[in-house]
């Protein structure tokens, strides 16, 4: 301080040269190294990918069935078939369930009760429970429980009970998003708590909603883990055409794929992966859309 | 502008107290001929916490009732009881008694959603909804089950909020797209359109540039000829300028050192702002404090 009022009684102009801080661009260094190895390792893994797979990625990829004699002719339909009827299905069941839950615990529970903090406690926790631990649910339960069998159906209701956590606390996160002056405004005008949430809550958080429902479906779609005994492992030379037709999905074909000694069915391996990675980014590239073409300025 | 609407309240002055009433009259309400609302005694609670204390008052109908004070006092806390928005805090309850037109508004078989219908209420920060113009408006009557004459009713309410020549050629375009004073205007365009009796206005224009406010405080002078309204503001200067009666509140400091909203005096606003019999308020007024 005392540096500065002598300068200004003396007339000097003042300086205004600082200390050097080298910690700024080091910092700035360690983000953009940790970016580029994020960044680096998806790259490498896609161009190797699209590179093994490209001499079998034509038509007879999705033309065709899988088969274990002639690498040439085999295909992936049925995966391929497979992977989009589970996904749909597993959308029809969770999404519903999940925001119906979504929108009581967000908008009816008291969250002073213990047994709806119980409730929040644990769908975070299901959350992270591992896949396989769903597989054998699904196995014990609705497989031989309910009885529905080693079928489609089977696999899409064991992959919603896998993602409906994380469809639920997305879809809570997209209704707390919507502020509560809307609520208030509404319910002044004497609308009723159920025509707040339906006219108002709901429309504002279905971007959101979406967003997460399919991140959520795009986690599901790669799982190989609950299916494997969840009969996806079969040999399949058909698309199903039912609820209750066997299956299988894109990862146990490339699994399976990888397993065999010949080289051709590696190939094919890779080629089936760009099909995967190619729904997944669909996906996910719907997902971007939807927030930001939807995106709200209150 | 800046005089006290002093013309209404002269008439209920001259007007004969009406007997009812008068148990429940605060010192500094005389007669109060043609009440909406009765409060008597009314303590609201959060919890244990009890933020006001005892209030009684009487509102007239058609004027316009300001509650001042400083921040803390209840005043908001107050106006939420009378279209009971208070219900929706969790652990909030009330003591003493409200009447609507002598009934009582916390009984048992009072439903809250038709209190609102009659009771409609602008808030501190405009909150028009995320909807066009038009489907702003139509929101209240659509949920109150009206199907036809929509379009009456939308442009009969942005005149009757002088919102309509600026929006008439935008109607399907967001309420959000509009400046902030529009969008107060929008929603109190909003509450007319259900047809309330009462508008409660809980600190309309602390959000808007002083413009916006004349616009607004012009507004409700045309609409006090319809209209009950209630306004509670920071704003001395706008209670002055618009009300008929002042309600003045501040927070009183308990033995345990706990606060609470007290209404210390309620007058014609004219009365208030000249020659408080309270030294609180004349304290507050005179910006000594708060």
């Amino acid at each position: 301080m005392t540096a500065v009022t002598d300068r200004e009684a003396t007339g000097a102009p003042p300086r205004l040269v600082g200390p050097r801080r080298p910690l700024e661009p080091a910092f700035r260094l360690t983000l953009l190294v940790s970016l580029v190895i994020a960044v680096l390792f998806l790259v490498i893994l896609l161009v190797y990918v699209v590179t093994e797979g490209w001499p079998r990625l034509d038509a007879r990829l999705w033309e065709n069935f899988p088969s274990r004699l002639f690498p040439e002719r085999a295909g992936a339909q049925s995966a391929i078939f497979g992977t989009v009827y589970v996904i749909a299905l597993t959308a029809v069941f969770c999404i519903p369930i999940g925001v119906m839950t979504a929108i009581y615990l967000e908008e009816y529970a008291d969250r002073e009760r213990w047994y709806n903090r119980i409730i929040e406690l644990n769908i975070q926790n299901l959350a992270a429970v591992p896949s396989i631990v769903y597989g054998i649910l699904g196995l014990g339960i609705i497989a031989r429980g309910i009885g529905l069998g080693i079928t489609l159906i089977t696999a899409a209701l064991t992959l919603s009970l896998l993602v409906l956590p994380v469809v639920i606390i997305a879809a809570r996160e997209a209704i707390r998003a919507v502020p509560n002056s809307i609520r208030q405004g509404s319910l002044a005008l004497g609308a009723t708590q159920w025509q707040t949430i339906w006219r108002q809550v709901l429309p504002a958080a279905v971007p959101g909603m979406a967003t997460g429902a399919i991140l959520a479906l795009s986690r599901a779609i790669g799982e190989a883990a609950p299916l494997l005994l969840l009969g996806a492992v079969t040999h399949i030379t058909f698309s199903p055409a039912s609820l209750t037709d066997s299956y299988t999905v894109l990862p146990i074909q490339i699994f399976n794929w990888i397993k065999e000694p010949e080289a051709e069915f590696h190939t094919l391996a890779a080629a089936a992966i760009v099909i995967l990675l190619t729904i997944l980014l669909a996906m996910n590239s719907v997902a971007i859309w939807l927030r930001n073409r939807y995106q709200k300025r209150w | 502008m800046t005089e006290p609407r002093q013309g209404t309240a002269k008439q209920d002055e001259d007007a004969p107290p009406v007997q009812t009433f008068l148990r429940y009259t605060h010192r500094g309400a005389p007669g109060l001929a043609d009440t909406v609302f009765e409060v008597a005694d009314l303590s609201v609670y959060y919890g244990d916490y009890e933020a006001v204390r005892d209030v009684t008052m009487a509102i007239g109908r058609r004027q316009i009732t300001a509650m001042i004070g400083p921040s803390g006092c209840g005043k908001s806390t107050v106006l939420r009881c009378f279209n009971r928005m208070n219900d929706l805090i969790p652990g909030a309850r009330v003591s003493g008694k409200i009447t609507y037109h002598g009934e009582d508004l916390y009984a048992p078989e009072v439903d809250a959603i038709e209190v609102r219908r009659r009771i409609g209420m602008v808030f501190q920060k405009p909150n028009p909804f995320p909807k066009s113009i038009y489907d702003n408006i139509a929101y209240g009557p659509r949920v109150n089950g009206v199907r036809k004459g929509l379009d009456d009713i939308v442009e009969e309410a942005l005149r009757q909020a002088a919102l309509w020549d600026e929006v008439k050629d935008k109607l399907k375009e967001s309420g959000l797209s509009l400046s902030g004073g529009q969008q107060q205007r929008l929603c109190i365009a909003r509450t007319i359109a259900i047809k309330p009796e009462v508008i409660l206005m809980d600190e309309p224009c602390s959000a808007l540039d002083p413009i916006a406010t004349a616009k607004i405080e012009d507004l409700m002078h045309g609409l006090a000829q319809d209209f009950t309204i209630i306004i509670v503001t920071h704003n001395m200067q706008q209670a002055a300028r618009v009300s008929d009666r002042t309600a003045f509140f501040t927070a009183d400091v308990d033995d345990q050192g706990v606060r609470h909203g007290r209404l210390v005096e309620y007058d014609l606003t004219g009365q208030i702002f000249t020659t408080p019999s309270d030294k609180r308020t004349e304290d507050y007024i005179t910006g000594r404090f708060g």
